[in-house]
């Protein structure tokens, strides 16, 4: 518990710096926020200066930042310029998407990775030991937004099983009342069996890119890990005094080789957050990354710094909990730090 | 030095020997190199000639990847592209090598006040996921070229910065410092001539590993239209051209730069693998 405390206690600077760099990040995107503000081109010199006034952009950059940090405590992110709604409801608004999305992937990318990984361990050469080799060289050499486009192709053009990649639920099916914002739980509260399927037939193909995006450095590092532990010492003893290979393999082995793979599921995990971007734009899918990309492009500083925020927070939370798991497993690593 | 060249070329042949993929691969590259020096010279047709009467069409004799919307040969901007992506990949991998050695370097050995601040920084800038900071990046530089490469460069900075000062930091107290240091030598000799090159081989693998994701990276920023600008033949923009005809069935326009990023980065990670082989073969897997 202590522990717990201490470590939540070291993310705080770091923390900090991402405020701080979010908040520089955006002052020095190309633009006049002022200018864009008003909404009129036209709009003659003082009007501007009204404007700028109004949103405290004319005074220092530390007022700012103070300005800043004051209404970050009070929760308020700011207000989209272009759909005029505050950022903290808008964020809120996308953010079951994005994470229906990704942690269904990532779930997906762990049981396929794991078993995948441990498989080829037990049996170097084999043909899964080859299948785990294509599948993780793939993985990593193909751009998700390559996979997911394929996938398209081949599921909603040639075959037709996938429905049009147009974001999460059809547009003719009505959708639930919102209780959680994950549509797979929220059709099944609300009884509607044929919302629920037609909500995880627009889930599976972004789900299946991320996945398999996931997948290769997951499987990779389980197969090493697990090789290396397979050929430690105490693995040649426990099965010289005569322990069970299910014991050996599931209780030594397996425990000691999933350290280093709960640290590769931290990085996953991070690198997953980024790449949501891409894989929200090739389906059409309403989540923050989208909205964030959007916002980029029409210069709208405060629903993109609330995104970086958001992202950065998720990411400094991973960290800690996997330092957690990690401590969990193994206890040596508590008397370490 | 030259007995140490004979033994890795000695390793390099028989990791040849040993796995021919490793040969396809050098092929792959050396073919990469080939198309992005003379494929602009070569290419049948000019990249952004555009002749909307024979759009859309499928591969053919006459236009081997078939053409885009805009009547465009896919073929010839895929060749022509091979030049500017390898550009991105590289300078962006060299720069970052450099100048994230060069700090991680100076702040491992000094240590100190200096190594806990740029630490936290490289902290901060980890704390974010990579391609989120880099789009945000291009985004505030502005949309060119050179801003991707920045960009790319700038988040493949922590890994050298952590790698350099863990390399320089458990050898700057090591009896041929301390030898160096009574020889007379400064802090800056000790450096650049005694320390860094020790520390270059590990530096050198994450270099090479690294090429592939940068070549990821700037593709999937100008897929979503960030850096480099429409008209130019760039992988990444061609496939996000050919997004929007996929789910009607025109396949050629993603499918062939795809396979031009996947060759690519295929052959760049087994390099990646080839060279760290020959430079640390303890880290086999």
């Amino acid at each position: 518990m202590k522990r717990v405390l201490w470590r939540l206690l070291g993310a705080i600077p770091t923390l900090f710096g991402v405020i701080l760099a979010t908040f520089l990040l955006t002052r020095v995107l190309p633009g006049d926020p002022a200018v864009f503000f008003a909404g009129n081109p036209s709009m003659d010199a003082h009007a501007i200066e009204q404007v700028r006034q109004s949103l405290g952009l004319d005074k220092s950059l530390l007022q700012q930042f103070v300005i800043y940090l004051h209404a970050l405590a009070h929760g308020d992110l700011g207000q989209s310029i272009s759909t005029g709604l505050p950022v903290r409801q808008e964020l809120l608004n996308r953010l079951p998407a994005s994470a229906e999305l990704t942690l269904c992937a990532f779930l997906l990318a762990i049981v396929t990775a794991v078993p995948l990984g441990v498989i080829a361990a037990l049996r170097p050469g084999s043909l899964i030991d080859q299948l785990c080799r294509l599948i993780s060289t793939l993985g990593v050499s193909l751009p998700t937004f390559v996979t997911g486009l394929m996938l398209i192709y081949v599921f909603y053009y040639l075959l037709g099983a996938a429905p049009e990649p147009i974001g999460r639920l059809d547009p003719f099916m009505t959708t639930p009342p919102k209780v959680t914002g994950f549509l797979l739980i929220d059709t099944l509260l609300n009884g509607d069996y044929d919302a629920f399927v037609a909500s995880a037939k627009q889930l599976i193909l972004p789900a299946l890119t991320m996945a398999l995006f996931a997948l290769a450095p997951l499987a990779r590092m389980t197969r090493a890990s697990m090789l290396n532990v397979l050929s430690s010492d105490f693995i040649r003893t426990a099965r010289a005094n005569g322990l069970s290979w299910r014991t050996t393999v599931i209780t030594y082995a397996f425990r000691n080789a999933m350290l280093p793979v709960v640290t590769t599921l931290g990085m996953t995990f991070s690198y997953m957050l980024g790449a949501n971007v891409l894989v929200e734009q090739v389906f059409a899918w309403p989540g923050i990354g989208a909205f964030a990309l959007n916002s980029l492009i029409s210069l709208d500083y405060a629903p993109l710094q609330g995104f970086m925020l958001i992202m950065a927070a998720i990411f400094l939370m991973v960290n800690l909990v996997t330092d957690l798991v990690y401590a969990i497993i193994d206890p040596r690593a508590e008397f370490e730090k | 030095m030259n007995s140490m060249m004979r033994e890795r070329l000695r390793v390099a042949h028989y990791l040849i020997a040993e796995n021919p993929i490793n040969l396809v691969a050098f092929g792959l590259f050396a073919f990469l190199l080939l198309a992005a020096i003379i494929g602009p010279v070569v290419a049948p047709h000019s990249p952004l000639a555009t002749d909307t009467s024979i759009a859309l069409q499928p591969p053919s004799v006459a236009h081997w990847f078939g053409t885009d919307q805009l009547g465009r040969d896919v073929f010839s901007r895929v060749l022509v592209a091979t030049r500017l992506d390898l550009f991105i990949a590289f300078s962006a991998v060299i720069l970052s090598c450099i100048v994230g050695s060069t700090i991680g370097a100076v702040i491992g050995y000094f240590g100190g006040w200096l190594d806990a601040t740029v630490s936290r920084c490289v902290d901060v800038l980890m704390a974010f996921p990579l391609f989120v900071l880099a789009m945000a990046v291009v985004a505030a530089l502005g949309n060119t070229v050179m801003n991707v490469v920045y960009a790319t460069a700038v988040i493949n900075l922590p890994f050298y910065i952590r790698l350099a000062r863990a390399e320089i930091n458990v050898r700057r107290s090591l009896g041929y410092v301390e030898a160096a240091r009574v020889g007379g030598s400064g802090d800056f000799r000790i450096l650049s001539v005694i320390l860094l090159p020790n520390a270059l081989s590990p530096i050198v693998v994450q270099a090479s590993v690294n090429l592939g994701w940068a070549v990821l990276n700037a593709a999937g920023l100008s897929f979503l239209g960030l850096g480099v600008r429409a008209p130019t033949p760039e992988w990444g923009i061609m496939v996000a051209e050919g997004a929007h005809f996929i789910a009607s069935g025109q396949w050629w326009i993603v499918f062939f730069p795809a396979c031009a990023l996947m060759i690519t980065v295929f052959s760049f990670n087994l390099l990646g693998d080839v060279v760290r082989d020959i430079l640390d073969p303890r880290l086999r897997t």
